[in-house]
């Protein structure tokens, strides 16, 4: 398990490399990666978290993933500070011997680290700058867990 | 203790970061504390449903004790991922 949290931009295709490297007894791995998204004229997105408690929230995240599903290993990183649309913001990967535990690990990895991780995020734009508001579906989301 | 402020609960009462000695029992004492402070303060806890807090940096309740506790933290609903 490997969780990163930081400020600088990440290489996607080396992370996704190097976690799929030295697994010979797993057959699937499954990467997921969120984009800043270019909305309504937006020009930058800033990430604020809080250092300590995020870690911990997340290493809980993937331990939790680990006793739910059969996996190989899982990966997160997830950025803070500004950050332009296109660039990445965050990506998980697990790896697992079967496919489904590898989408379904994913997916709820995805599901909590959108509303138990703490991080906020700010959209600015030409007219000034919004806090994102949490919405109702992402709380939702989790009950299916 | 110290308490620590996220996002706009940050912006609104115009700091990170305080020490605060209170005699509160629970995070809804603390937060009544605070309200009677300033203005500030009583625009940021105007609504506790749009808040989160954390105590000693794990997700938590406002009807929780605050014995023992050396670290609180508001903020709005997460926004990860």
């Amino acid at each position: 398990m490997r969780i990163v949290v930081q400020e600088a931009p990440f290489d996607l295709g080396a992370e996704t490399s190097r976690f799929a490297e030295g697994h010979k007894d797993q057959g699937a791995i499954v990467t997921f990666t969120g984009l800043v998204r270019e909305d309504g004229g937006m020009a930058r997105m800033e990430i604020e978290h809080y250092p300590g408690m995020t870690e911990r929230a997340i290493t809980k995240i993937a331990e939790e993933a680990v006793t739910r599903w059969s996996l190989g290993d899982t990966l997160v990183i997830h950025r803070f500070g500004p950050m332009q649309p296109g660039e990445a913001i965050m990506m998980v990967a697990t790896a697992a011997p079967h496919r489904k535990d590898a989408f379904e690990a994913a997916e709820f990895l995805m599901d909590y680290l959108k509303s138990r991780a703490p991080f906020w995020k700010k959209e600015i734009g030409p007219d000034g700058s919004d806090w994102v508001a949490a919405k109702d579906e992402d709380e939702d989301a989790l009950d299916r867990w | 203790m110290d308490i620590l402020y996220f996002a706009w609960v940050r912006e609104r009462i115009g700091l990170p970061k305080e020490k605060v000695e209170t005699g509160a029992r629970n995070v809804t004492e603390l937060v009544e504390e605070l309200k009677a402070r300033e203005p500030r303060y009583a625009a940021a806890f105007e609504d506790i449903s749009a808040l989160r807090v954390a105590l000693d940096q794990e997700l938590s309740d406002f009807d929780a004790s605050l014995e023992g506790v050396r670290e609180v933290a508001f903020f709005p609903p997460m926004t990860g991922g």
